[in-house]
C-alpha cells in the first residue's frame, strides 16, 4: 500500500474504499435483502459475498468497456441485461461446481440481479471510469460486502448455534439462542448494527467531521433498492415532494 | 385443486411471509411505511403488479422458454419483462384510467424491480407451479406484503410519540419492530 498521498495508487485506493471507507453494508447500507436472508451462518455469508463480488467485478469491467457505446438514455436496461447475464453464468457455475452453496443460497442467487450495490456501482463508478479502476472498485466493494456478510453471519451463528464456520466454540453450558438463526434474529442483528452506525455518526458530527457518506439504506429510506441504485430514488423523492406540496 | 390453492394462499401470505420470513421487498417495507395511508397505497400497487407479473412471467415460461429449451435464461427474461410491464402499466393507467393512476402512480416506479416481484416469478418456476397456481401464489405473496407493511406503518405512527434512545431513532427501532413482528408471524407456522 502506498503511503504518500500525492501519488495515490488507484488499485489500493479502490480496494480500501470498498472495504473500509464506503463499505456497502456498514456504511452505505445497500443490498439489505441478501444481507438478512443468507447470513444464517458465516459460511453462507461468505459464499454470498464472494458470489456477489464475482458478479460485481465482471459487470463493472464489462460496463466500463462499453461505456462509450451504451447510449445514455437506455443505460439502465443495458446495465440490467449485462448484470443478469453474469448472474446467470455464475448461478450455473455454482450449480455445477459448488452444489452445497447453490442449495444453501437458493433463490437469492438469481436475486443478485436486483442487489442495488451492483447497479449502484455500475451507475456511480463503472459507467464513468476506465476498466482497471472499475475492476478493482468491483473487487473492493465485493470484498467489503463479503467481510460484512461473514461478520454478521458469524455473530448470528455464534449466538444461535454456538458455532463459527461449523466449529463448536462456545462452552457446553451455553444454551444457543436459536432465534438468532431464524428470521427475527436477522432484524435484531441489523437493528443493533444500524444503531451502532447511528452512534458513530452522532459522535462524528459532534466532533465536526463530515459524516454525509454514512447513510442508512440510501439516506435512511431506501425506497428504490435495486431499481436504479440511488439515482432514480432521488427523482422519485422529488416527485413525492412535489405531490405533497400540491396537497 | 381448490384445497391446494387455499393451502398456497395461506402459506404464502402468512406462514412464509415475503418480508418477515424471506426478506424480499424489504426496501419498500422499510422506506414507505411511515404512514398507513401511503403504506396501503404501496400495498395495493404491489398486489396489482405482482399478480400481473406472475401471470405474464408464468405464461412466458410455459409457452416460450420451455418449448425452446431456454429455461436457463429465466432470470434475464423475467427482469426485463417485469421492468417493461411496470412501465407499460404506468403508461396505460395514465392514459386510460387516470383515477387509478392518481392513487397508484407514485408507487409504480418504486416497484419496477422490487426484489419481491422477481422473487415470486422465480419461486413459481422453482416450485414448478402452473400458471393459475402461480397467479394465486403471486397474489397471496403480495397480500402478505400488504398485511405486514400496513401493520408496520400503524406501529410506526404510534412510535413517533415515544421517547427512543438517540442512537436507536430512525431505522434501528423500525428494524426492532420488524423483528418482533417476525416473531409474531412465526406463530402462523402452526396453521399448516
Amino acid at each position: 500500500m502506498s503511503q504518500s498521498n500525492e501519488k495515490k495508487n488507484p488499485v489500493a485506493e479502490r480496494l480500501l474504499n470498498g472495504i473500509v471507507k464506503e463499505n456497502p453494508t456498514f456504511v452505505l447500507m445497500l443490498g439489505m435483502c441478501p444481507t438478512l436472508a443468507v447470513t444464517t451462518s458465516a459460511i453462507n455469508g461468505l459464499g454470498m459475498g464472494l458470489t456477489t463480488m464475482v458478479v460485481l467485478a465482471l459487470s463493472n469491467v464489462f460496463i466500463s468497456l462499453l461505456r462509450g457505446i451504451i447510449p445514455d438514455k437506455v443505460r439502465i436496461p443495458a446495465f440490467i441485461v449485462i448484470i443478469a447475464s453474469f448472474v446467470t453464468m455464475v448461478e450455473l457455475l455454482l450449480q455445477g461446481f459448488i452444489p452445497f452453496l447453490y442449495d444453501a443460497l437458493g433463490i437469492y442467487i438469481p436475486l443478485i440481479v436486483v442487489n442495488c450495490i451492483i447497479l449502484g456501482r455500475a451507475e456511480a463508478y463503472a459507467y464513468k471510469n476506465p476498466v482497471i479502476p472499475s475492476l478493482f472498485d468491483g473487487i473492493g466493494m465485493g470484498l467489503g460486502f463479503s467481510v460484512a456478510l461473514t461478520c454478521i453471519g458469524a455473530v448470528r451463528e455464534l449466538l444461535g448455534a454456538g458455532e463459527i464456520f461449523g466449529i463448536h466454540v462456545m462452552p457446553d453450558s451455553f444454551v444457543p439462542v436459536s432465534i438468532f438463526i431464524m428470521a427475527p434474529g436477522a432484524f435484531f442483528v441489523l437493528a443493533v448494527l444500524t444503531a451502532i452506525q447511528n452512534k458513530v455518526k452522532i459522535i462524528g458530527e459532534r466532533k465536526g467531521k463530515d459524516m454525509s457518506k454514512i447513510q442508512s439504506g440510501c439516506n435512511s429510506d431506501c425506497m428504490n433498492c435495486g431499481d436504479t441504485g440511488c439515482t432514480k430514488r432521488l427523482i422519485d423523492e422529488r416527485k413525492e415532494q412535489a405531490r405533497e406540496e400540491e396537497k | 385443486m381448490m384445497k391446494e390453492l387455499l393451502v398456497i394462499l395461506i402459506a404464502s401470505s402468512l406462514v412464509n411471509n415475503v418480508v418477515l420470513s424471506q426478506f424480499l421487498g424489504l426496501c419498500p417495507f422499510l422506506g414507505v411505511s411511515k404512514k398507513t395511508e401511503t403504506a396501503t397505497g404501496m400495498g395495493v400497487a404491489v398486489i396489482f403488479v405482482i399478480t400481473l407479473a406472475s401471470a405474464v412471467a408464468g405464461a412466458i415460461y410455459q409457452f416460450i422458454l420451455l418449448p425452446f429449451h431456454i429455461a436457463y435464461l429465466q432470470t434475464i427474461v423475467f427482469i426485463l419483462v417485469i421492468a417493461a410491464l411496470v412501465q407499460f402499466v404506468e403508461m396505460f393507467l395514465k392514459k386510460f384510467i387516470p383515477g387509478l393512476y392518481q392513487s397508484l402512480g407514485v408507487y409504480l416506479p418504486l416497484i419496477t424491480t422490487n426484489c419481491a416481484v422477481l422473487g415470486v416469478a422465480l419461486t413459481n418456476v422453482q416450485k414448478s407451479y402452473g400458471i393459475l397456481t402461480g397467479i394465486v401464489n403471486g397474489f397471496a405473496t403480495a397480500v402478505g406484503f400488504t398485511i405486514s407493511i400496513v401493520i408496520l406503518a400503524g406501529i410506526r405512527e404510534k412510535l413517533t410519540y415515544n421517547d427512543i434512545p438517540e442512537s436507536f431513532r430512525g431505522m434501528p427501532i423500525v428494524l426492532v419492530t420488524a423483528g418482533l413482528m417476525a416473531i409474531a408471524f412465526c406463530g402462523f407456522s402452526g396453521l399448516l
